[in-house]
């Protein structure tokens, strides 16, 4: 997720159509890629997600890191799933058969994770929290949710910083860590004391918040504006690439 | 001598039972004034600030705002619009994503419609020094800037008086003169928090000297 982008004028097609259609589009893809089984759907999916990734305007290297990442873990269940289904062998491994419908049901999982990563960052990666955080309001998801979400992003950064700082303190005292208790007992006053910390300033930012009128509401000052001309065309197409796929897998 | 805008009358007040920080304290900030307040860490200052927008409650003692006593926390909403609180951290007060969403945040707050609260924002940013900043992304700002912002949200509310907690603490000196030249042309009344002698004598005419929970007029 970025937490900026609002600072420049959109260029990409995907920044320019209404946010709201591009987080449909991803609950729909996802959804659907979720629970498809066939391998028609999943490979039509995996080239969709995989043309929306590079429309998006994700650096190749962000999308590199993130897929290395996914399928480090994916390459684990690859292997291990096929020993542990019941079915045909194909090849053995040591004592223990691979299985057709494993290496089957392993290839599916690979597709299938590997699509709604690809097509979340292509749709939401390059929206910006802030906006995340409007459209989910925008869609009646409960205001506490949005408003962790949102404030999530904006603190974590302060957080990161105070660890830093944290850490850059005891190292300058000459700590090391090590397998040993006192390494555990700092660690343990470190996280107490980031605890400590952020409770301090949940106190402070609602103290702020207060004193500018907060009662409890959260107004957007931004409203999406829902242009015909712009988006009737991207929701018609979302709608049917997500029906196409329902299409290949259920028809 | 005109009417105070806020007054503390013998207030006292005690972090838990055997921390007391203040001991029938006085204040008085008329319109017009242009007060600083100094005093050592921990005497209490940041704690005399809260005490007047209603975050904490006084122990004993009275609060009088804009012409009416106020205890509870609904006599508080009107003080915490009309006297706007700077906050030491502007990591604590700036809380949105962009510009724009913190310094409207008050006024939407205030029930104003958003075609409105556009018009505050761009021109309380003209005001500060920042006019089109309102896209540029909060955390990204330099720390000067970052203070104006805050700042720039607190007179979104439209104040009649300013109370400024350490507005230079942390600021080089380009953003402190930056600061003290913003200052010095609002028209509010002023209650300035600050250990910088230079930026109390540029932007207030009196410093007030807060030591062992009370408040004594001190040198200027």
């Amino acid at each position: 997720m970025e937490t900026d982008g609002c600072n420049a004028l959109p260029a990409r097609y995907l920044d320019r159509v209404d946010p709201r259609a591009r987080v449909l589009l991803a609950i729909g893809v996802v959804g659907v890629v979720a629970v498809a089984g066939r391998f028609l759907t999943l490979g039509a999916a995996l080239a969709g997600a995989l043309v929306c990734a590079a429309v998006s305007g994700n650096p190749w290297r962000l999308l590199r890191r993130r897929l290395a990442a996914l399928n480090a873990v994916l390459l684990l269940v690859a292997v291990v799933l096929p020993l542990t289904t019941e079915g045909t062998p194909v090849f053995h491994a040591g004592a223990r058969p691979y299985t057709r419908e494993g290496l089957l049901t392993a290839a599916a999982v690979v597709l299938k994770g590997n699509a709604i990563v690809l097509a979340s960052i292509g749709l939401l990666g390059t929206l910006p929290a802030a906006t995340l955080g409007h459209v989910l309001s925008h869609f009646y998801v409960p205001d506490k949710l949005v408003q962790l979400t949102v404030f999530t992003v904006r603190y974590l950064d302060v957080f990161r910083r105070e660890y830093t700082r944290l850490r850059a303190a005891m190292r300058v005292r000459g700590f090391r860590p090590g397998v040993n208790r006192h390494t555990y007992r700092s660690f343990g006053y470190l996280a107490g004391m980031l605890l400590v910390r952020s409770l301090d300033r949940s106190e402070r930012i609602a103290a702020a918040m207060k004193c500018r009128g907060f009662r409890g509401r959260y107004y957007l000052l931004d409203h999406f504006a829902f242009s015909p001309a712009r988006d009737v065309p991207f929701a018609v197409a979302a709608a049917l690439a997500v029906l196409a796929l329902a299409w290949l897998e259920w028809a | 001598m005109s009417e105070p805008l806020l007054e503390l009358r013998n207030v006292t007040f005690c972090y838990g039972l055997d921390r007391p920080v203040l001991r029938g304290c006085n204040l008085r900030i008329a319109g017009g004034d242009r007060l600083a307040l100094a005093g050592a860490n921990g005497s209490g200052k940041t704690t005399l600030l809260h005490l007047t927008v209603g975050l904490l409650r006084p122990a004993s003692g009275e609060i009088v705002a804009f012409g009416r006593p106020r205890r509870r926390e609904a006599d508080f909403h009107e003080v915490r619009r009309r006297a706007g609180l700077l906050f030491q951290d502007t990591d604590d007060q700036l809380f949105c994503a962009t510009v724009a969403e913190d310094v409207a945040f008050g006024p939407l707050n205030l029930g104003k419609p958003r075609a409105e609260a556009r018009r505050i924002v761009a021109e309380t940013l003209g005001c500060v020094g920042l006019p089109g900043f309102e896209r540029r992304i909060t955390y990204h700002l330099s720390g000067g800037e970052r203070r104006l912002v805050a700042l720039a949200s607190v007179l979104a509310m439209q104040p009649d008086a300013l109370l400024l907690d350490e507005p230079t603490a942390g600021l080089d000196e380009a953003s402190t003169a930056r600061l003290t030249e913003v200052l010095r042309g609002l028209p509010q009344a002023m209650l300035v928090v600050s250990h910088d002698r230079k930026f109390r004598e540029a932007v207030t005419v009196q410093t007030l000297l807060l030591c062992e929970g009370r408040i004594d007029a001190g040198p200027s």
